[in-house]
This record gives C-alpha cells, sequence and structure tokens, in this order.
C-alpha cells in the first residue's frame, strides 16, 4: 500500500494546531471523495469555526456558510442539484449551539445529504469558550471553575439527539484518537457519503476530536482525554442505521 | 358617486360570506373592464366578530384602496348597521339585510333598500347565499354592474372548485335581484 | 358585451408570486408570516407546477440561507416576508451581498417596532435602504405602488438581480399585499443583459473548483480591496439605476414625496389640489437605493416647498432633505403604527402647508 496524498487534497499547509483532528477528518472525507469518484460532483459547505478555512484544503467546490447555517445551504444546493453529491463539515459550536433549528429541521426532512460533525467539545478558533458538548467539570475560558450542571446543563449529544427523527438515515458516532478509531470512522464517512449515492436521506458522522491548543494540554494528553473522559461522555457507536 | 366612482362597504358577521360577496363584485368590475380595487380580506381570518370587505368601482384611475365615506353599505347585520351608518356619504346608499336588521337607522340623507336576504337563503335551502341575495338588491338599485357580469362571476369563482353551487349561486342573485324593496 | 379583459383580478401578494414563477424563479423559501401569507401559499402549489422547488422553512434566517445555497447553484430564487421576519433574515442578507450572490427578498411591511401589528407600514426604509444586516454593503429596493407594477418590477428584480449580482428587496407593504385589482400578466422579457453565471458551483467537472466564501483574513489588504471593490460596484449601479416617477410636477409650487401605496394615495391628493386650483405635483422614488436624488434637485428647483408623505415617523424624509441639500422647507405627514393616509387628509396637509 501506498501512502498518497488524495485527490481531493490539495498540497498545502494547513493552519491547524499540531495534534489537532481536523487534519485527520479531512482526509478521511477527501478519501472517501476519491474512492467513490466523486470529486468533480461534489459541493462541500464550510462552516463558521476552525475549520472555516476547509476550502483551503479541499480541492472540490465549496462554499462558506454563515455559522450555524450549513444544513440549510446544503438543503437548498442538494435540492437544486439532486445529481450532485453535497457534504456539511461543522463543529460543536456551528451545528449543535447556534445552527441547532437548521441542524434538526434538515435532519427531520430527510433532506439526502452528508453530515461531518467534528465534536472537540471546545470553540478553538475564538479561543477556548464553552461549546454545548463541553464536558461536566471541563474548564474554558467561559467556565473557568469547570462546566457546571446546574448551571450551563449538560452536554448536548448530537446523535442521541437527532435518533428520534424519521428523516434520519443513518447516525454514527466515532473517533479520532486511535488508528483503529481512525479505520472505523472511515468506514462511516463512507457509508454517509454513499447513502447519498443510493438517495436514503439524512445522514450524520459525529466524529470525536482533538483540540490540545484549547483544552491547554499536550497531543498525547489530547489523545488521552478524548479516549478516557470524551468517549465516556458520548459512546461511540450506530445510532441509526435504516 | 363622485367622478363616476362608487365606493362599496359590505359588513357582516364573519362567516355570513362578505369576503365572497366582495369577491364577486370586484371580478364582476374586471369583467366589465372597470378600474377596482378590492381590500376584501387581510390574510388572518376569523370566524365570529365583525367582517368588512371594501370594494372601489371605477371609470378612473383609482388612488386608494380604503373606503372611509361609503358611497354605499351594503349590511349583513345590525351591529354592522349601526357601525358604518354614520360614515355613508350624504346622499349615499344602505342596501339591508331586513331578516337580521330590525332598526334600518335614521339617517335621513341616505337611501336604503332592503331585502330579506337571510330568509330568502333560507327558502332557497342554503343560509349561506345571503350574501349574494343581497347582492342581487345591490345591483337592481343601483344598476352599476350588468346582472349577466355578476353571474358571470359567480360561474369563475365556483366553476373549478365547487361548481355544484354555480346554480345556487346564481337562484340566489335573482332573487335578490326580484326582491329589492325601496325602504 | 365588449371585448373580454386581459386581465384578471389577483391579491398583490399572488401577482408578486405568478411574477416570480413567469420570471423563471425556481426555488422559493419562506416562512409564514402576516400580511404576505399568499405569497408562499400561492408558491407552494404553483411553483413545483412550473418545475421549480418550494420549501416552508423553519425559520426566516433558515429561509434566507436556503437562497443562499440555491443562488449558488445558479438558480433564479425568491424569499419573501413581513417586517419582524425580515428582520431575521439581516444576517443571511449580509453574507448574500458580501458573496454576490443574485436573489430576490421581498418585505411586505407590517406596524412594528417588536411585533408590533399586521397592518401595513412603512418603517422598514432604513433597513432596506441604509443596510439592515453588518457592513458596508447595498440592496437594490424596489419600491411599487400599483399591483400592476408589482408584476413588472418582480420580474425585473429578478433581471437587476442578475445583471448587477446583488440581492434586490423588493419593498411592498400590507396593503399592496392584501389589495386585489386587475392586473395583465404580460410576458416575460429580461430588461437587462443577463452575464453568464461562472460563479455557480455544480461540481468542478472540467474546471478548477469554485469557492464562494465571505471570510478574508488574508492577506490584511484583502477586505479593503474588496469594499473598494464593492464600493465601484455600487457607484456603477447608482450611475445607472434610479427610477422615479414625477405626476404634475412641471409647474408645482408645492411636490408631495411619497413611495409605494402612499405615493397611489398621494395622487388622489395631488387630483384634488390641482382641482381647486393649486399647484401641486408628486415625485415618486420607484427605486429606494439607488435614491433618485437628481430627480429631486431638478423639482426642488421650480417648487418652493416639499412635502413628505410616509406611513412611518419619517424615514425617507432623510434622504429627501440630503438630495435636495436642504435648499427648500421639507414638511412631513405621517404616523408609524400600521397607520393608513387618505387622499382626503393629505389634502387637507397640503393646504396647512401650501404658500
Amino acid at each position: 500500500m501506498q501512502f498518497k496524498r488524495p485527490k481531493t487534497i490539495k498540497d498545502t499547509q494547513t493552519h491547524y494546531c499540531p495534534g489537532c483532528g481536523h487534519g485527520i477528518v479531512h482526509r478521511l472525507v477527501a478519501e472517501v471523495i476519491d474512492e467513490l469518484g466523486l470529486r468533480e460532483k461534489t459541493i462541500g459547505t464550510a462552516p463558521v469555526g476552525c475549520s472555516v478555512l476547509l476550502y483551503n484544503y479541499f480541492d472540490c467546490d465549496i462554499i462558506e456558510c454563515a455559522h450555524g447555517r450549513p444544513p440549510a445551504v446544503a438543503t437548498a444546493i442538494k435540492r437544486c442539484q439532486p445529481d450532485k453529491v453535497v457534504f456539511t463539515y461543522q463543529g460543536d459550536g456551528d451545528i449543535a449551539a447556534i445552527g441547532t433549528a437548521e441542524l434538526i429541521h434538515a435532519a427531520n426532512r430527510g433532506e439526502n445529504i452528508t453530515a461531518i460533525f467534528v465534536n472537540n467539545a471546545i470553540y478553538g478558533m475564538t479561543g477556548g469558550q464553552m461549546a454545548p458538548t463541553t464536558l461536566i467539570g471541563q474548564k474554558t475560558t467561559t467556565t473557568q471553575n469547570g462546566r457546571d450542571r446546574k448551571k450551563q446543563g449538560p452536554p448536548l449529544k448530537v446523535c442521541e439527539l437527532l435518533a428520534s427523527l424519521e428523516g434520519v438515515a443513518y447516525l454514527q458516532r466515532v473517533a479520532v484518537s486511535t488508528a483503529k478509531d481512525v479505520i472505523i470512522a472511515k468506514k462511516a464517512i463512507k457509508k454517509a457519503f454513499q447513502n447519498q449515492l443510493d438517495g436514503k436521506g439524512y445522514s450524520l458522522v459525529e466524529v470525536l476530536s482533538m483540540c490540545p491548543t484549547d483544552w491547554k494540554v499536550t497531543p498525547k494528553q489530547a489523545v488521552d482525554f478524548v479516549n478516557n473522559e470524551m468517549k465516556a461522555a458520548f459512546p461511540l457507536g450506530v445510532y441509526k442505521d435504516v | 358617486m363622485a367622478n363616476n366612482q362608487t365606493r362599496i362597504i359590505i359588513a357582516g358577521f364573519g362567516g355570513q360570506g362578505v369576503v365572497l360577496a366582495g369577491n364577486i363584485l370586484a371580478r364582476a368590475a374586471v369583467i366589465e373592464d372597470k378600474n377596482v380595487t378590492g381590500m376584501i380580506s387581510y390574510g388572518a381570518e376569523m370566524r365570529g366578530g365583525t367582517a368588512n370587505a371594501t370594494v372601489v368601482i371605477s371609470d378612473e384611475k383609482i388612488a386608494s384602496p380604503f373606503v372611509e365615506v361609503p358611497d354605499v353599505a351594503i349590511i349583513m347585520n345590525q351591529p354592522s348597521l349601526d357601525k358604518f351608518e354614520p360614515d355613508i356619504a350624504s346622499g349615499g346608499l344602505a342596501v339591508i339585510n331586513s331578516t337580521m336588521v330590525e332598526d334600518a337607522g335614521s339617517r335621513t340623507d341616505i337611501d336604503r333598500v332592503s331585502v330579506g336576504a337571510s330568509e330568502i337563503a333560507n327558502s332557497l335551502g342554503n343560509a349561506r347565499v345571503a350574501n349574494v341575495v343581497i347582492l342581487g338588491a345591490f345591483i337592481k338599485r343601483t344598476g352599476i354592474l350588468q346582472p349577466r357580469s355578476i353571474v358571470r362571476a359567480i360561474d369563475e369563482l365556483f366553476s373549478t372548485k365547487k361548481p355544484a353551487f354555480i346554480e345556487i349561486n346564481t337562484n340566489a342573485f335573482n332573487a335578490g335581484y326580484e326582491g329589492a324593496k325601496s325602504v | 358585451m365588449s371585448k373580454p379583459s386581459k386581465k384578471i383580478l389577483l391579491k398583490g401578494n399572488e401577482v408578486l408570486s405568478q411574477a416570480a414563477i413567469n420570471a423563471g424563479c425556481g426555488f422559493f423559501a419562506g416562512y409564514p408570516i402576516t400580511p404576505q401569507n399568499e405569497v408562499p401559499e400561492y408558491l407552494s402549489k404553483a411553483l413545483p407546477e412550473a418545475g421549480g422547488i418550494f420549501i416552508q422553512a423553519e425559520s426566516e434566517i433558515a429561509a434566507i440561507n436556503m437562497l443562499f445555497g440555491a443562488s449558488a447553484s445558479g438558480v433564479r430564487c425568491m424569499t419573501s416576508s413581513s417586517s419582524p421576519g425580515v428582520s431575521l433574515k439581516q444576517e443571511g442578507i449580509s453574507y448574500i451581498a458580501a458573496a454576490e450572490l443574485p436573489c430576490v427578498i421581498v418585505n411586505m411591511q407590517r406596524g412594528g417596532p417588536g411585533l408590533g401589528n399586521i397592518r401595513a407600514a412603512q418603517g422598514d426604509y432604513f433597513q432596506s435602504v441604509k443596510g439592515g444586516g453588518h457592513g458596508d454593503y447595498r440592496l437594490i429596493v424596489l419600491a411599487p405602488s400599483t399591483l400592476q407594477e408589482i408584476y413588472e418590477l418582480t420580474m425585473n428584480a429578478f433581471d437587476y438581480a442578475d445583471h448587477y449580482r446583488n440581492p434586490v428587496l423588493i419593498l411592498g407593504d400590507g396593503i399592496l399585499g392584501q389589495m386585489a385589482e386587475p392586473v395583465e400578466l404580460t410576458k416575460y422579457r429580461p430588461i437587462v443583459d443577463l452575464p453568464e453565471k461562472d460563479f455557480v458551483l455544480d461540481g468542478c467537472k472540467g474546471r478548477e473548483r469554485r469557492v464562494i466564501k465571505t471570510l478574508l483574513l488574508q492577506p490584511a489588504e484583502a477586505l479593503i480591496e474588496f469594499n473598494e471593490y464593492l464600493k465601484k460596484k455600487y457607484a456603477g449601479i447608482e450611475s445607472e439605476l434610479k427610477l422615479c416617477q414625477k405626476y404634475r410636477c412641471d409647474d408645482a409650487d408645492l411636490v408631495v414625496a411619497a413611495y409605494g401605496i402612499t405615493a397611489r394615495i398621494a395622487e388622489g391628493a395631488v387630483d384634488m389640489a390641482r382641482d381647486k386650483g393649486l399647484k401641486v405635483g408628486l415625485i415618486r422614488p420607484i427605486t429606494l437605493w439607488p435614491f433618485p436624488d437628481e430627480d429631486f434637485r431638478a423639482v426642488a428647483e421650480q417648487a418652493k416647498k416639499l412635502l413628505v408623505v410616509e406611513m412611518s415617523n419619517g424615514q425617507m424624509i432623510e434622504d429627501v432633505k440630503l438630495s435636495i441639500e436642504c435648499s427648500r422647507p421639507v414638511e412631513f405627514y405621517g404616523t408609524g403604527g400600521g397607520w393608513y393616509p387618505t387622499s382626503e387628509k393629505i389634502m387637507e396637509k397640503i393646504e396647512s402647508v401650501y404658500e
């Protein structure tokens, strides 16, 4: 097996911090697009957050959306061009805070799109504030004594939330913190794209990912945090597959 | 009815067909190629309460679709008469559903025509066509539109969705036309 | 009977909807709000029948962002709302203006601020012509005053949007949306050159990939340069697209200025004044941005005074004063909160300010 750069990824350095999971997730999405031969018929949406700049890395048509609105934008693109492949790529703030309404309704309408949700339990781009998925007790710049269930509520679980919606075809939570997890994550992402090709409806893969910079830990400690803390709060697995 | 312009208000309880009567009138005016505006419904209707529609029919350009001082008030019930009689232009006309209006008002500077619209509608077998009966009386008295234009408007309105209603509404119009009485 | 009329009786909201279909609108997203509900109701049936896409969005925010996607797909698209809902759309409008995506936005204004009421108003003038959302952008704002004009301007709006790659706002009000009037549904003909849509995202087959974005971080000058570019683009629109109608202004001592339904009602007052021998005219901007300032300057040379009438407490009056550089006294008549003027009341005001 030869290690090559996927065609769907541009030959450039990313702005992501050392130990960040976005690069891995970008690569997995790009590999899947390559393997399914979709690069020339794919339109991706960029969110607001660290991955806003994903159009600098993906070599396919991309539209950068307002914060939280990718599901609405993707809905229209897919409805207008049903023969194209449309994916959203959103972080936890984008999908589970400011864009919750757009997420739930696009999912409930069963829009035939593929959603990649990168959950790193923090706001990266703005400097480490609490995310909707921040863990109980986790310290952020806006929960300096740790997230308090009584004040901020518990972390919001997107897969569990969407599982009750009839329009949703496929939900799986994966991680990119171990080699084995990466392999599972790629399979899930591939299925989420294949579902779109098969016209099955809304498919979402939630990826637990590392943010050493804003967690204020080393990359190694960040991996441990995903494996030990996040996986406990956000159990991996398939939440829906119809 | 200055400048060949007739400003009409149709008023009654919600559910008495005020909107439909306004629609028929405005459509009949279009059939005759007259200028017409209608403020017939405002997109948030409820049953019960009072309802009114205003229609302006003119040979000339119409500036405002609103009717502050109606030349004609088509009145389906007592509260509507009480409310709108004071606004009618001097020399104007009240067309009154005498079945639902006991006190026809006190103005001496307006004309009145009455028709037992609800009673006639009941005798035709459908109380809901009282609105079209009263249009018959209005057209008979004013001659502002030709009866056949009203009949054609009824036909246009019901032909696609409720063709069964064409006949009874046409009968209602004719009965009102025949049954109009000066007061 | 004379030859059958070509005109049909429709409500303003229905006229607008049919105009959109006739102009080739292929996508509509909206959310219910009175007094514009007939637009989504009409289009929910008629647009799919014409081969287009209708979506009842979960919010005004989602609706405007759906336009972002539809326009990026190269499809003529429209959303419609009334004042509180248009406030919600402002974020998306700013992004659409920044991305230079053509689309048509309708505001059938109602009383405000806040939830206000559902009666007609013109309280959103500032929001419409001065920005509304964040950043240094402009919308082309069209203000029809009759239902026939709603029909024509709605079709034109799609052309202007495509021609200038800019969102176009149709600023109506509850009266225009709700009133019924006979309209002739003439055939659609483009009124301006329609450039090829070389921005469309339809997959990068056989070409370099395309990106639609509004974040310009690097280099530091990028956003300055983009705003300079927009400034030039807007100046170009200003030099080409100022629409205005004058009525009996030639010898007028007093010129009434109003837009939309208010102008139409004011025209009745001008006729009343002329019948009484008063030299009164009417100037009606059809584009509120760009504001037809040269036309205002021209009438101010003749007139001794202007009278602005609005269904608000005075918003357009600021642009009138700026246009004529306060060279004449400008009187005002209007009320906010869902009030409408009558020709008679405007006439009273005319008589009280006429010299």
